[in-house]
């Protein structure tokens, strides 16, 4: 019971961080249906415009919660300013065209971004400094979860309510949900849908920065290359929760975590990405819009 | 007239020949030594340092008089590291009547080259074949290598965690690659020879983000060490996740975490992690000194697996006068009985013709640093 305790805790740790990177994916595919294939790049550059500002902070000798106060804060806008440039270049001139050249616009960003990073910065593997706090209270249940991984999981859930809470209860939502539904017709009643969209994936990108910071304090290193691993599993479970859905994508993100720590545990970790995706095509062949999604009828 | 001149020049050659062939009877017979491996083609580069190698040994041993009288004298044979060429060079070395061959360079080319040298008793020392069953299948008696072979890393940490940790039960994971997959299967049948128990054997994702799962496992099988067969990037996420969770126990790895980048990346998580990696010679006096004589005699810094192929040359002559012939029996006696100072260190050859004295080193890291351990 102790094990499958641990097992259950290491599962939802890990869910929580496919979460964070599966709520962008989900909300962009919300509004315009485009799968953001550059998505995990976001999370990957905010994760090292938090290394170098961070550093540089540090090495300046702020305070730690400055530096990861201001290092957080700042590669969140660096990470919106990624998106918002993204969207206006890659994709805004794509759309109303075929779904598939969007599609194919978005992999060759993710190519682009990662060439970039390599280029720019390095092959190399760095260390991630953690400038998380460790919770001294959490120290007797260490074997259970660590201070970053409830950090984590606390960030994920605050994301998800705000996120409901902005789609469901604000006028940006409202356009967004609108756009969302019709985008001709939300532009006849006066929405203004490349603004609603833009929005879109400035908040987006936001919140791959974040993950992006978290994730790397957690895994203590970065490479140019980590958001396509990350990204791929976030997008199944964007998918296995229903691609759209806000709270489906944390629910996957959950289930799929949970699939592969128990099977890990009880079974094999050889097989972990089978059981991922054995999981994901049986709720696919029940519930073929995911476990959350909606059924719609397709848009023209 | 013209025949005549015909048969002139005919007669002054063949007299010549004769006279020549005359001349070589009366000087004592020198001892001859083949080289051969890729010193064309696009291996080259792994063989020409062989070749360097054994010219600056035997002229060494030339200016102090030769071995028991007797001058050594090398003939070079090129196989490009291909099989079908390697038992040419082989059939010609033969025919040159070698006492012995240092070569050849790949494991495949030497393969194909020592039947034909098993047949014609002629001892052979690779300075850089690494293939495993060349020694350990036992086909190949003469066949002798100043190099470790493939899987000699793996048993060495298998020697390792069994001999000096004491470690009774154990998990290996590797990440499903090639390199790792392979050591790993390794230690785990050398571990199992020596009695220890592997209760947890798994592949890991690369590159993922999380492996606090597999910790787990880890920490409920109660192993007494962990084995890690793979690269450093996976190595300190997985270290860094045991150690947070309280697990002090010994982490062992190769050479593929034998890198500096490994401390940078999981800094005070990485005190205290072994690592097998090659045995470092750049402090060793002879290296140095075989290294300052390929300078100055051919200009340019020495390439691939010359200090194993200057190791291999020594190795071979001290044998050949210590047997006082070249008889093949005795110089393969003397091979495995004597201990021999060379670049490499102080060596010698087991049973089955592999190099004892160097190979791969277990390292630790000790204050920020790989230090190795003896």
């Amino acid at each position: 019971m102790e094990y499958f305790l641990k097992l259950f805790l290491s599962g939802t740790a890990k869910g929580s961080i496919y979460a964070l990177i599966a709520l962008g994916y989900t909300m962009v595919y919300g509004i315009i249906q485009l799968i953001n294939f550059a998505h995990g790049e976001i999370y990957m550059i905010g994760g090292f415009t938090a290394l170098i500002l961070g550093g540089f902070f540090f090495s300046n000798g702020m305070p730690v919660w400055l530096v990861l106060l201001l290092s957080v804060l700042l590669s969140i806008l660096y990470a919106a300013a990624f998106g918002y440039t993204i969207e206006k270049i890659a994709y805004r001139p794509l759309r109303g065209k075929p779904r598939l050249s969007a599609l194919i616009s978005a992999i060759g960003v993710s190519i682009v971004l990662q060439n970039f990073v390599l280029l720019a910065q390095t092959e190399k593997f760095m260390p991630f400094p953690s400038y998380l706090p460790e919770f001294s209270w959490l120290q007797p249940y260490k074997e259970y979860i660590n201070s970053t991984q409830l950090i984590i999981l606390g960030v994920t859930a605050v994301i998800m309510v705000f996120l409901t809470f902005l789609i469901k209860f604000t006028r940006t939502g409202k356009a967004m949900r609108a756009t969302a539904q019709d985008m001709h017709m939300a532009q006849l009643v006066g929405v203004d849908v490349n603004q609603v969209i833009s929005v879109t994936f400035i908040i987006g990108s936001s919140l791959a920065a974040i993950g992006g910071v978290l994730i790397c304090s957690y895994m203590g290193q970065i490479n140019y290359y980590i958001g396509f691993v990350a990204g791929i599993k976030a997008f199944v479970a964007a998918v296995l929760g229903g691609i759209g859905s806000i709270p489906g994508a944390v629910l996957g993100s959950f289930i799929l975590g949970w699939t592969e720590s128990l099977g890990t545990g009880y079974i094999s970790s050889d097989y972990e990405d089978a059981f991922a995706f054995v999981i994901l095509i049986v709720i696919l062949l029940i519930k073929p819009d995911g476990i959350l999604g909606r059924t719609q009828r397709q848009k023209v | 007239m013209k025949r005549t001149y015909m048969l002139l020049a005919v007669f002054a050659l063949a007299g010549l020949m004769v006279f020549s062939g005359a001349l070589n009877a009366f000087a004592a017979p020198t001892i001859k030594i083949g080289v051969a491996g890729a010193h064309t083609g696009d291996l080259a580069s792994y063989g020409l340092p062989s070749v360097n190698a054994a010219k600056l040994v035997v002229q060494n041993i030339n200016d102090k008089g030769g071995i028991n009288g007797q001058k050594v004298e090398l003939v070079i044979e090129d196989d490009q590291c291909k099989p079908e060429l390697a038992t040419n060079a082989a059939s010609k070395l033969v025919s040159a009547k070698v006492v012995a061959v240092i070569g050849h360079i790949c494991s495949g080319a030497t393969k194909a080259a020592l039947g034909i040298y098993k047949d014609s008793k002629i001892v052979t020392i690779s300075p850089s074949a690494t293939n495993p069953p060349l020694t350990q299948s036992g086909e190949y008696p003469n066949f002798f290598r100043t190099i470790a072979p493939d899987d000699a890393q793996a048993k060495l940490a298998a020697n390792f965690l069994t001999k000096t940790l004491k470690l009774k039960k154990i998990a290996v994971l590797h990440d499903k690659g090639d390199y790792g997959k392979g050591f790993a299967e390794l230690v785990k049948q050398y571990a199992e020879e020596n009695g220890v128990q592997v209760v947890l054997f798994e592949g890991i994702n690369p590159g993922a983000p999380d492996y606090s799962a597999v910790v787990n496992k880890i920490g409920n099988a109660k192993v007494d060490g962990v084995v890690w067969g793979g690269y450093h990037p996976e190595a300190s996420k997985l270290v860094q996740q045991m150690r947070d969770k309280g697990m002090n126990i010994p982490f062992i790895s190769d050479d593929g975490v034998k890198d500096n980048t490994f401390i940078e990346v999981a800094g005070k998580y990485a005190e205290g992690v072994y690592a097998t990696g090659p045995t470092d010679t750049s402090t060793n006096a002879l290296a140095i000194k075989a290294i300052e004589e390929h300078k100055k005699t051919f200009g340019t810094e020495p390439g691939a697996f010359f200090l194993n192929a200057y190791a291999a040359t020594q190795a071979l002559l001290n044998a050949i006068e210590k047997a006082g012939s070249t008889d093949y029996n005795k110089i393969v006696a003397a091979l495995k009985s004597n201990y021999v100072d060379t670049p490499l260190g102080h060596i010698s050859f087991d049973q089955k013709g592999d190099i004892i004295g160097f190979g791969f080193s277990v390292y630790q890291v000790k204050n920020g640093a790989f230090v190795e351990l003896k």
